[in-house]
């Protein structure tokens, strides 16, 4: 029996690390290479022994998918082709080719440079991994090799983010990675065909919320920094370079405009503006409002958003700053956050999901002492604010999806068990379809029921859809009768005589011939003549021929009447048939000759 | 199959392909050469073109003053120009399901064909042929719109009156056919049934067909397209290229295999290399500038300008011109460069990989911020305070009729010190020049054309090997101008079938098969059996069910028990239908296991007797006779039917059924 396997190496009951193996028709594919942001040892990246446990995994997979840009989709990519080694292609789309190795770059440089670990992919690594990336356009449909093909949907997460469909045969699975399903300030909302897939792999980050509607979100989100800011206090708002900063870049920066104000917003790596750049030569990707207004305003154009130098952190007065990276768990966002985190006036808005382990989740989790390096210890003053601002689906989201590609199964990943839990149930209870949710390391099997792919003769299809009729009529249903060629790896239904004719078979006619005794004063040709004249009345929709030789013919049923010289009167009606009518018709008929006799 | 052309231009192609029930519209190309019999819309009033005398036929007896002109000895029609549309009566075009694009340039007939006509059906185009196709549109409109004319000229068309005008007036055809320019309101529409696809996107239509689009090389998202079914392939290709310019590569490979390939779009230009014209291009322009003169470059909007700015982005300050000012003047000049530069993903993988630096990846981003290229919505406002001489001035339309080259000729032409520079094919030159003789500015001819050329495409069809080719008439043989030139036209065996305006080719198809499927449960229930070696056969008797063109077997349903509880039935006439029909048999009965058999099952005396092409069985007890033959088994049994089934079963058992 088919079946489609999965097994998450990482972001299975669980957010961080994604990485999905997939097993469909015979092919390997592992969906999203990501590491984890809440650990700094070997657990920071998915157990790659579980493919095999000696060397390269160039022969166990078909290709890899890398599913948007984010580091927990992305970030163990290097270690992964390099380290462990893996030479076959990567999947991604252009905006994801294009940023991804600038954010692995900084990763590696946090971790090596500032941390000082050793035993870390290197720079060369990542531009060696990044030249095995193939990359992928929007609904292009990506032949990896004969069997499997690819295919990617707009997912909406952050710039370049694409879900995915991997099909072989008619087998196929589809992979959310992250996505969202309303459009925000710069990105479209996600959006895929009805595909129906045999299995939908769908994040699952917001399994239990039903947001409340953007418009109040980014209101709420205005009044907190204009209220901070007012009050001379300062506010911090941890990001990663590319994604939500955009968003709230434009956000701001419309305020601003608007009310006039005058405190400045900082934005704190040098990525900014480069990170722009690629909003604009990518502005494709884009919603349609950017898209359509691009060339008379660039919307990545800020005025009041300037770059960010570590010394104004010091600065007094109200400031607003975007700092990189957005769970605090390292870099200029923790550092600004160590200088602000003592004063009340300030504010710390957490635009996105804090895995668990990082300073964002301690905070968010209402943590007032904070254990640092070195045993030092951080009071946490400031206000911390939770504004869920990161492109997720919600449930309502996740449940549009399943409505819009209508998979046969589900399975929910990069998501927390118990959340998901509930999701799993609802989306059981409404769609009646099963759902998995395998822990790392599980494997689910889910068994597909293909249909079999047949060519079918044109000539036979057209005369069963002829004598069919144009609508198929579920009382009296019509059976075909063919034959199924069977020839290397081809499939053929054609007629049963077509067949006789392309395998060099001659037919073997297969008759039988019965005796009728009947009582007749007529001639012989009399005698034929009346069965002709009955039978033509009585069986009005079948084709009776006389034949000048002296027989009649009811389709392929033969009479002929004999009789002996000693006997006149007995006529000896002789009736042949062949195996192909059926024997009840053939009872029929000699029935009514019985009647005919009465 | 079908295939109705509806336009006999070999570059601005349309056709209609009839496949598997659907109607497909490939292309729809707009012959705008026919405003070259109209007279030049200045901008800006020209007491030249004012002062033109009117025509009055010889005799004096037929008088248009007020319709024609007179220029240099040649009459010109005095009205809004007029563009020959694709034919309109050949087919019903309501009937029409799709519309696949292959570029920017062979859609500039969509207006005409969508609005209307009863069309209810999609387009279907890439996203950059849309975008850029919509600035030519829109740039086309508002070169009509911003010169309105009071009326437009009639009479001339009139038969008996065309006929006694002067040529080339005279030999223009189907001039009742040609109309003015579309609206606004009707581009926006036409594009608003535009559905967005991707290189090799597979399409489906209705479930009978499949479209994609590949990369054909020519202009930013320009396609070719495949349409097949599981078994028929039809490749079109329209203006492909294999130079490397701009546009992502032409992909050959996926065109492998078609039954039949629609051959378009080759280069107007077979005579012409482009690299060597670009070259001329380059000396002829620092020529003119270091002389003092002015340089104008008649252009389309998009399109090779990018590939001319990148050109001499390089050139210029290598041969030490570097202060020399472009100036790009269209009303879609600025959105025609920024959406060059937000098209990575269709563009040649050097100018792709400049966006992941991040950089732009055309030049003239860094032309444009250097002040060294400037561009204008048209001649009035900025550019006329800002303008310097000598420069380099682009802008449209390439047939001088109208846009803001009008009022550059009118401006530059009398000085020998100017030249005009032609690179866009599509237009004689001569001809375009007519309504400004006499000239004084230099003209130089350096045609671009980076479409395939014959010996491009002879190449490609042999690494393609299409069983059959179709192409417009005039590639079947040299051209007009150069008859003896064999190598500039396609020889093929088989001979490409020709086509030409008007024309309805039947497409040597022959459909044999169609694809299927098994459900599980009846591909489970079926029991193959091995003929020969390799070769299985399996009867199936199934339920057909056909829905949007897809086909499936069903098991069939359990025969319903017939309730017991009537009467003796009468006979009825009704066929049974819910009987399965038996298969046809196959195979031999051997005398001595059939005996073997019979004894097996009771039969003991059996008398055989030799035939001529077989045996007979007497089955003496039973008094049944049996002939047994290679090809037929014929069982002679009177009044025993639970023997007779026995005894079909005994054969049966030797015989396979199919």
């Amino acid at each position: 029996m088919p079946e489609i396997r999965v097994t998450p190496l990482g972001a299975g009951q669980d957010v961080g690390r994604s990485c999905i193996l997939v097993s469909i028709g015979g092919k390997n594919i592992m969906l999203d290479c990501g590491m984890h942001m809440g650990y700094n040892d070997d657990r920071r990246f998915p157990d790659f022994s579980y493919i095999t446990q000696n060397g390269r995994l160039t022969e166990f997979l078909d290709c890899v998918i890398i599913s948007h840009f984010h580091l927990d989709h992305c970030g163990a990519l290097p270690y992964m082709s390099e380290m462990v080694g893996y030479d076959g292609p990567i999947y991604m789309t252009h905006p994801t080719k294009a940023i991804c190795p600038i954010l692995l770059e900084d990763f590696r440089k946090i971790t090596v440079d500032k941390k000082g670990e050793t035993n870390f992919f290197t720079s060369q690594m990542i531009k060696d991994c990044m030249k095995k990336v193939v990359p992928l356009n929007l609904h292009q449909t990506v032949q990896v090799d004969e069997e499997l093909e690819i295919k990617a949907y707009y997912a909406g997460h952050v710039l370049g983010a694409a879900m995915v469909q991997i099909k072989v045969g008619s087998e196929s699975v589809v992979y959310t990675g992250d996505y969202n399903m309303t459009p925000d300030r710069h990105l479209g909302a996600a959006w895929i065909d009805k595909c129906r897939p045999d299995l939908l792999i769908s994040e699952s980050t917001y399994a239990t919320t039903i947001r409340d509607s953007k418009r109040c979100r980014e209101r709420d989100f205005l009044k907190k920094v204009h209220e901070t800011v007012e009050r001379g206090g300062k506010v911090l708002i941890p990001v990663f370079a590319l994604g939500r900063a955009q968003e709230l870049c434009i956000l701001l920066e419309t305020f601003w405009e608007r009310m006039n104000l005058k405190a400045p917003i900082y934005f704190s790596t040098g990525l900014t503006e480069k990170a722009n750049h690629y909003y604009k030569l990518f502005i494709t990707w884009t919603n349609q409002k950017i898209r359509k207004t691009f060339v008379q305003r660039n919307m990545f154009e800020f005025k009041h958003i300037k770059a960010f130098d570590r010394s104004y952190a010091d600065n007094p007065g109200p400031m607003v700053v975007f700092a990189t990276p957005g769970m605090l768990h390292a870099g200029q966002s923790l550092l600004i956050f160590k200088k602000w985190a003592g004063n009340e006036k300030n504010m710390v808005i957490m635009p996105g999901y804090c895995v668990q382990g990082t300073v964002g989740h301690k905070i968010l989790n209402g943590q007032k002492k904070l254990e640092m390096e070195g045993r030092a210890t951080l009071d946490v003053k400031l206000q911390v604010e939770y504004m869920s601002f990161s492109a997720h689906a919600d449930a309502k989201g996740i449940m549009q999806l399943i409505r819009m590609a209508e998979p046969r199964n589900m399975l929910l990943v990069h998501g927390e068990a118990k959340k998901m839990e509930f999701l799993k149930d609802k989306i059981e209870q409404e769609f009646s379809i099963s759902c998995y949710m395998p822990a790392n390391g599980e494997t689910t099997s889910i068994v597909t029921n293909p249909s079999v792919p047949v060519d079918i003769s044109l000539n036979l299809l057209k005369r069963e859809m002829a004598l069919g009729g144009p609508l198929p009529d579920a009382k009296r249903p019509r059976t075909m009768h063919g034959t199924l060629i069977m020839k290397d790896d081809s499939l053929r239904l054609v007629s049963p005589e077509q067949a006789l004719k392309e395998l060099g078979l001659s037919e073997h006619q297969l008759r039988f011939t019965c005796r009728v005794l009947l009582h007749d004063p007529h001639s012989d040709t009399d005698t034929l003549g009346r069965i002709y004249t009955h039978l033509k009345s009585v069986l009005k929709s079948y084709s009776i021929q006389h034949v000048s030789d002296g027989t009649v013919i009811v389709e392929s049923i033969v009479i002929k009447v004999t009789s002996s010289a000693e006997e006149p009167n007995l006529k000896v009606i002789l009736l042949s048939w062949s195996y192909q009518i059926a024997d009840s018709t053939d009872t029929k008929k000699k029935k009514k000759k019985s009647s005919f006799d009465l | 199959m079908k295939l109705y052309c509806l336009s006999g231009h070999p570059t601005l192609p349309c056709n209609v392909l009839k496949f598997k029930s659907t109607t497909i519209m490939l292309d729809c190309g707009l012959d705008t050469t026919a405003a070259l019999y109209f007279l030049p819309l200045p901008l800006v009033h020209s007491p030249r073109l004012s002062k033109l005398p009117g025509w009055v036929s010889k005799d004096g007896a037929i008088n248009l003053e007020k319709e024609l002109k007179e220029c240099s000895g040649r009459v010109f029609v005095d009205s809004q120009p007029e563009f020959c549309l694709p034919e309109k009566e050949l087919l019903d075009l309501s009937t029409i399901d799709v519309i696949l694009i292959s570029n920017y340039h062979c859609m500039m007939a969509l207006p005409y064909i969508t609005e209307h006509t009863g069309f209810t059906g999609a387009v279907y185009a890439t996203e950059p042929t849309l975008q850029i196709g919509r600035l030519l549109m829109e740039e086309l409109v508002t070169f009509m719109e911003r010169v309105p004319k009071a009326q437009a000229a009639t009479c001339w068309k009139n038969k008996e009156i065309q006929r006694l005008l002067p040529g080339p007036l005279k030999d223009a055809v189907d001039v009742w056919s040609w109309r003015k320019c579309y609206s606004v309101q009707e581009v926006n529409s036409a594009l608003s049934k535009v559905q967005l696809v991707g290189y090799s996107q597979k399409v489906e239509l209705f479930g009978a067909v499949q479209v994609t689009p590949l990369s054909s090389g020519y202009s930013l998202g320009s396609s070719n397209w495949i349409i097949q079914s599981h078994y028929e392939k039809v490749s079109y290709v329209s203006g492909s290229s294999l130079l490397t310019t701009h546009p992502q590569p032409m992909e050959q490979s996926s065109l492998k295999n078609s039954d039949v390939l629609i051959l378009t779009g080759l280069t107007q230009i077979p005579t012409a290399n482009p690299d060597g014209m670009l070259g001329e291009f380059c000396s002829n322009l620092a020529m003119t500038i270091r002389a003092g003169g002015n340089v104008l470059v008649p252009c389309y909007s998009s399109g090779v300008i990018y590939d001319l700015l990148e050109c001499l982005y390089q050139f210029m300050d290598s041969a030490n011109l570097g202060s020399t000012p472009f100036y790009f003047i269209s009303p879609v000049a600025n959105s025609s460069l920024e959406f060059s530069q937000i098209f990575a993903e269709w563009l040649c993988q050097n100018k792709q990989s400049k966006v992941y630096l991040p950089e732009p990846p055309f030049p003239h981003a860094e032309l444009i911020q250097t002040n060294k290229l400037k561009h204008y919505p048209s001649i009035h406002g900025d550019f006329s305070s800002e303008f310097r001489q000598p420069c380099v001035v682009f802008t449209g339309h390439p047939s001088l009729r109208f846009g803001d080259v009008v009022h550059f000729m009118e401006l530059w032409g009398k000085s020998s010190l100017n030249t005009i520079i032609f690179t866009e094919p599509d237009f004689s030159y001569l001809d375009a020049l007519a309504p400004y003789q006499p000239l004084a500015m230099k003209c130089v001819y350096c045609p671009i054309d980076t479409r395939l050329n014959f010996h491009q495409v002879s190449k490609l069809l042999k690494d393609i090997q299409p069983l059959h080719v179709v192409c417009p008439e005039p590639y079947t043989q040299p051209p007009p101008a150069q008859p003896h030139r064999s190598d500039l036209m396609l020889e093929l065996q088989p001979p490409p079938m020709a086509y030409r305006r008007c024309s309805v080719l039947g497409l040597p198809f022959r459909r044999r098969y169609e694809r299927i499927h098994l459900l599980p449960e009846l591909a489970r229930s079926l029991v193959p059996s091995e003929i020969k070696a390799g070769v299985s056969v399996a009867t199936v008797s199934a339920v057909l069910q056909s829905k949007d063109n897809k086909h499936v077997l069903q098991p069939a349903p359990k025969p319903t028990p017939v309730p017991p509880s009537k009467k003796r039935k009468r006979v009825t006439e009704e066929p049974p239908e819910s009987l399965n029909p038996k298969p046809l048999l196959s195979g031999a009965v051997p005398l001595e296991p059939f005996l073997a058999m019979l004894h097996k099952n009771g039969i003991t005396e059996v008398k055989v007797e030799e035939t001529a092409d077989g045996h007979i069985l007497h089955l003496q007890t039973e008094d049944v006779l049996i002939q047994l033959e290679e090809d037929a088994t014929h069982i002679i049994c009177d009044n025993n039917e639970p023997l007779r089934t026995a005894l079909r079963d005994l054969v049966l058992r030797f015989l396979q059924k199919l």
